[in-house]
């Protein structure tokens, strides 16, 4: 059994939250630049052209890409041969959020409550924390800061299974339209299917970790995500919703089991500044 | 063909009324910051009748909630929020004289024409593009409801802030004409 203390938390997630907020991936930069030698409005290629240019200046002047720096959520892959001593966990993480958002210069963009005080915690926390038991002796941990813009146009959908692929299809393909130019775009579009009501939307946060330079590992699941990123993107939104070709870059599919009478879907939608680090201790 | 416009704040009819949806345009001079929290104080306070924290004619509103500002520099990243959570305030706002918004995301109907009535524009600066934005923010200060932390209202001086016309004073839309014209 490791034996380690949660105080080597807070250096690691006060890190990756300010590296995930100041370094866009290089997938996304990848797949800019791809989608700029096919666009073809000259407004949509400016945008793309700027967007490029922000990531540079973010990383040069060690500044946040977007001044949304999200809610901190924090994926963590925990050895089952690790013994936590020295205190709370997750009181850990929230510690290293604090300090990642004070000493980086980002946004604290959290309200205490949803309705009634809507008051600033002023530290950003708490994270939004999701702990997988895995086996072996490290943990994984990846910060992925969500902006609220793209959070906004995300949906779950209890459908049926008489809907089908084409249902699915339809379904996220429509919501993309329904949100246009609010979340972003050119964005991400991460879909969940199957699990339950709660899992489908975590599967659908959680494919949003994967690189947009890697197709899904399931060549049927990759044919599919190309299928609805083709009609995504013929949907002539574009950049910023003002009309062009780039709309996603990409579309990721996570898939479960489900109940027999179920099939739930859901879509996550992520800005251009799919932001994610991660670090192992 | 899109043109590019400098425009100086205040802004009066004439400035506007050149502006087609797709121009660029560089604003340089003083305009006010403001989200959610605090249009709901501003618009409580026009309908009790009382006084804005500052003069509202000709100006421009920029809805941001900026990050906070590292050391030697007047802003953090300053990029756009969406625009729709603003609408049910902005018609209030306009009729008091506001001439310009500046955010992301279309706009309602309702603002649209408001916009027509009130001769005034709405710009989209490019969401996401915060550091590009924050580089034309020369000074920033909190002049109204600081315990709103980010949402508090600044007066910023911008030089050459960039941003593209999404609604003119004629109503038209390029969230609608652009998505038209590349659809498939």
């Amino acid at each position: 059994m490791r034996q380690l203390d949660v105080k080597e938390i807070i250096p690691v997630v006060r890190k990756l939250c300010i590296d995930a907020n100041y370094y866009i991936g290089a997938d996304v930069i990848n797949r800019i630049k791809e989608f700029y030698q096919k666009e073809e409005s000259p407004t949509a290629r400016e945008v793309l052209a700027i967007l490029l240019d922000n990531y540079q200046l973010a990383a040069a002047e060690k500044m946040p890409i977007c001044q949304d720096t999200g809610v901190a959520v924090v994926f963590v892959e925990l050895g089952q041969d690790v013994h936590l001593t020295g205190g709370d966990f997750q009181e850990a993480i929230n510690e290293g959020v604090r300090q990642g958002y004070q000493d980086g210069y980002l946004r604290k963009s959290m309200v205490d409550d949803p309705i009634i005080a809507r008051k600033n915690t002023r530290d950003n926390t708490p994270a939004i924390i999701y702990t997988d038991i895995v086996p072996g002796d490290k943990i994984l941990i990846t910060v992925a800061p969500k902006g609220g813009g793209s959070e906004n146009m995300s949906e779950v959908k209890m459908m049926k299974a008489a809907d089908g692929i084409t249902g699915v299809i339809d379904f996220v393909v429509d919501r993309v339209r329904r949100s246009g130019g609010n979340p972003c775009p050119p964005i991400v579009v991460g879909v969940g299917l199957g699990g339950n009501f709660e899992q489908s939307a975590l599967l659908a946060k959680k494919s949003l970790l994967r690189s947009l330079d890697s197709p899904n590992p399931d060549p049927e699941w990759a044919k599919i995500e190309v299928e609805i990123l083709n009609k995504i993107n013929d949907l002539g939104i574009g950049p910023q919703g003002l009309g062009g070709r780039t709309t996603a870059l990409g579309v990721h599919i996570l898939h479960k089991p489900c109940h027999i009478a179920s099939m739930p879907v859901a879509v996550n939608i992520q800005c251009h500044a799919a932001r994610h680090k991660s670090a192992q201790i | 063909m899109p043109k590019t416009v400098k425009l100086q704040t205040p802004l009066s009819d004439a400035d506007v009324s050149v502006l087609e949806i797709g121009d660029t345009v560089l604003i340089t001079g003083t305009i006010y910051t403001g989200r959610d929290a605090a249009h709901k104080r501003l618009v409580e306070l026009l309908e009790a009748g009382r006084e804005l924290p500052f003069d509202i004619k000709g100006q421009v509103i920029y809805y941001v909630g900026p990050a906070p500002a590292p050391p030697g520099k007047p802003i953090g990243s300053a990029g756009p929020t969406t625009s729709y959570r603003m609408d049910p305030y902005a018609p209030v706002l306009l009729d008091a004289g506001l001439k310009c918004m500046v955010g992301k995301g279309p706009r309602g109907p309702e603002v649209i024409k408001s916009m027509i009535k009130n001769k005034a524009v709405y710009l989209v600066a490019i969401g996401g593009a915060a550091v590009v934005v924050a580089k034309s923010i020369k000074k920033a200060e909190v002049i109204a409801y600081e315990d709103l932390g980010t949402e508090a209202i600044r007066k910023l001086e911008v030089e050459d802030f960039p941003c593209i016309v999404a609604n003119d004073i004629s109503g038209k839309d390029i969230y609608q004409e652009g998505v038209k014209r590349y659809k498939k």
